[in-house]
């Protein structure tokens, strides 16, 4: 047997604890990512599993494909009016559930668990909550002399109604600020008030600028998952196949789901899925330039 | 990703703070709450009370329009009541008969174990791997696991799905939890994080006994870290238990009594709906969504704490 020395056999010992982790890197993501951009300029039969090379062509009927351009749209527009309100939504429940002393945690159970509600539940609820004609919801709109619309018939309205269960379960979010909101120094606040400062201006000049990392992560996050929306938009108007549904509720997601595995167009499904990764890598990048000029870091960068 | 290794205000948030949201200010003050006139304290504690309470109501009002529709004839899961008008709880035996629910569910608690108890293992392998050791490239591979994070699946699912077919495995149960196997990136992330706050003295101490590698990792790091390897096995298991893309992808081809549960709700969406040629026997797709949230709340009634603070630490990692 060959002798090693200590460092030699340690770093082998771990190389070997961290070896299931290098082998599903190098098949399910690595090997999976240039065989994905492999497949994007490929046109896959999948009856003989063969290959022949396509060039451009998947990314050329792309930009020709207008249902692309309009999920594509859609999506877009779905993430800039969820994450915003996502965001806003779960500050001020935190916030709340911040003031609170030993009722908080109650509170804070009630507000997790649409959180535990499996998708397909809370689509199956929804489905009935927004019936624009004997649906809870427009029944409580109703109750103020308001008529509600037709959620998810009407094109406009399809997306906020997306919005609207993705707001039901924004606990997730109001969690981590919840923890970010604990760690702000107190003393913060009492010298804030000693100069006089009102509640918005602490809210504004300590609480905002101390949470902001969280605030910034949550951005980050929920625009990512917002980017690739699928299990809600699915279960309510691409369960069938009978395509009756408003292409307004033709999301990214789901438009990438069926190319691939209802039109078993790999080929076009990777040029799409590459796309989608672009646009997110732009988006993350963009974000990121922009949050490290506001984001307050502890102890300095 | 520059926003990985930034630290983070809320990095040093202590756990206990997450746990128990109320342990500060117990006189019921937030911190920013301190008017001097006494009025207006009054008044805002009303209103934080009015807002807190009706947002409960928001938030519970669906899961128990759920808990009635549930028993309500056909006619009448449309008519919003809180109390049926007509009691009917033979919806929760005629449900049987309707759809193979007992096999969805017990396909997807089978799945779900196999997935979180894999996920859990090599995880927490890996983390060891990267805790303890020093080799070469490690911060660099542990640069990668984290980059993982931020790859939208999209990406990855059409090859994945090619290798499972290949593998002749598509239609099993094994793309559902087969990647798991191979250790997750948050869950890495979290389990080394648990490690690096283990004494390492008693490691030193183990190795001076003359203990291996494998002993260290299974007799000292694994019974020490149970409350970390709980929130990943509560973690993936209801990832595993609410995944819907994964299962329409391998197994929706195949005969209804193999589907999971969120698979068979979808069919049983389309199979009620009037659109579809169904009869609009909602009621029974609202059984059989209370009964896939239940395992969900009863999970949440036991394990609330490693959830809330599973998700602070998501936020944490910044």
């Amino acid at each position: 047997m060959v002798r090693l020395n200590a460092s030699r056999r340690e770093a082998i010992a771990g190389l070997l604890f961290i070896s299931p982790w290098i082998v599903g890197f190098c098949v399910f993501t690595l090997g999976a990512m240039v065989y994905s951009l492999v497949i994007s300029f490929s046109h896959y039969n999948l009856a003989s599993n063969r290959i022949r090379p396509a060039g451009f062509s998947n990314y050329a009927n792309l930009i020709e494909d207008p249902k692309v351009v309009t999920s594509l749209q859609n999506t877009l527009f779905y993430a800039l009016m969820a994450v915003p309100l996502e965001i806003a939504f779960a500050l001020v429940l935190a916030m709340l559930l911040n003031r609170l002393g030993r009722s908080a945690g109650l509170f804070r159970t009630m507000y997790y668990l649409p959180k535990m509600t499996p998708a397909v539940a809370t689509a199956a609820i929804f489905l009935l909550l927004l019936n624009g004609n004997t649906g809870a919801i427009n029944g409580f709109l109703g109750f103020f002399g308001i008529s509600g619309p037709q959620w998810l018939i009407d094109p406009a309205w399809v997306k906020p109604s997306i919005v609207l269960m993705t707001l039901w379960g924004v606990s997730g979010t109001m969690v981590i600020f919840l923890a970010a909101l604990k760690n702000v120094p107190r003393e913060l606040y009492e010298v804030a008030a000693l100069d006089g400062a009102g509640p918005w201006r602490r809210f504004r000049n300590v609480t905002l600028p101390m949470i902001s990392s969280a605030i910034f992560f949550n951005v980050i996050v929920l625009t990512i998952a917002a980017l690739q929306v699928f299990d809600q938009a699915y279960l309510l108007f691409w369960r069938d196949q009978s395509n009756a549904s408003p292409e307004a509720s033709l999301f990214y997601g789901v438009y990438l789901y069926i190319q691939a595995f209802r039109e078993f167009d790999f080929g076009f499904a990777s040029a799409m899925a590459w796309l989608l990764f672009v646009i997110i890598m732009a988006i993350s990048i963009g974000q990121v330039r922009v949050g490290n000029r506001f984001v307050y870091y502890e102890g300095g960068r | 990703m520059s926003t990985a290794s930034s630290s983070t205000a809320a990095q040093t948030a202590g756990v206990a703070d997450v746990i128990d949201p109320g342990r500060r200010g117990s006189d019921g003050q937030g911190p920013q709450q301190r008017p001097s006139r006494r009025w207006p304290r009054t008044v805002g504690n009303v209103i934080i009370w009015v807002l807190l309470i009706g947002f409960s109501l928001l938030f519970l009002y669906p899961l128990v329009w759920l808990i009635s529709a549930s028993f309500k004839p056909r006619g009448e899961v449309f008519d919003n009541r809180l109390i049926p008008e007509t009691f009917s709880p033979q919806n929760y035996l005629q449900v049987w008969d309707e759809l193979p629910l007992l096999s969805w569910a017990l396909n997807s608690f089978v799945i779900a174990l196999l997935a979180a108890g894999l996920v859990v293992l090599s995880s927490a392998m890996v983390a060891f791997g990267f805790a303890y050791f020093t080799f070469p490239a490690r911060n660099l591979l542990f640069g990668l696991v984290l980059a993982t994070m931020m790859l939208p699946g999209a990406v990855t699912m059409v090859p994945q799905y090619l290798i499972w077919l290949n593998l002749g495995l598509v239609g099993t149960w094994v793309p559902l939890f087969g990647a798991n196997l191979f250790g997750s990136a948050f869950y890495i992330f979290l389990q080394r994080q648990f490690f690096l706050g283990l004494p390492r003295e008693l490691f030193e101490a183990a190795r001076v006994d003359g203990a291996s590698y494998v002993s260290m990792f299974s007799r000292i790091a694994l019974p020490l870290s149970i409350p970390s390897l709980v929130i990943i096995f509560l973690f993936e298991f209801q990832a595993s238990w609410n995944s819907l893309q994964a299962a329409l992808i391998y197994l929706n081809a195949g005969s209804v009594e193999g589907f999971t549960v969120p698979l068979g709700i979808s069919y049983a969406m389309t199979k009620y709906s009037p659109t579809a040629g169904g009869q609009g026997d909602y009621q029974y797709v609202m059984v059989a969504a209370l009964l896939v949230t239940l395992p969900m709340l009863v999970m949440f009634a036991f394990g609330q704490r490693y959830f809330v603070e599973g998700v602070a630490t998501q936020g944490r990692k910044g």
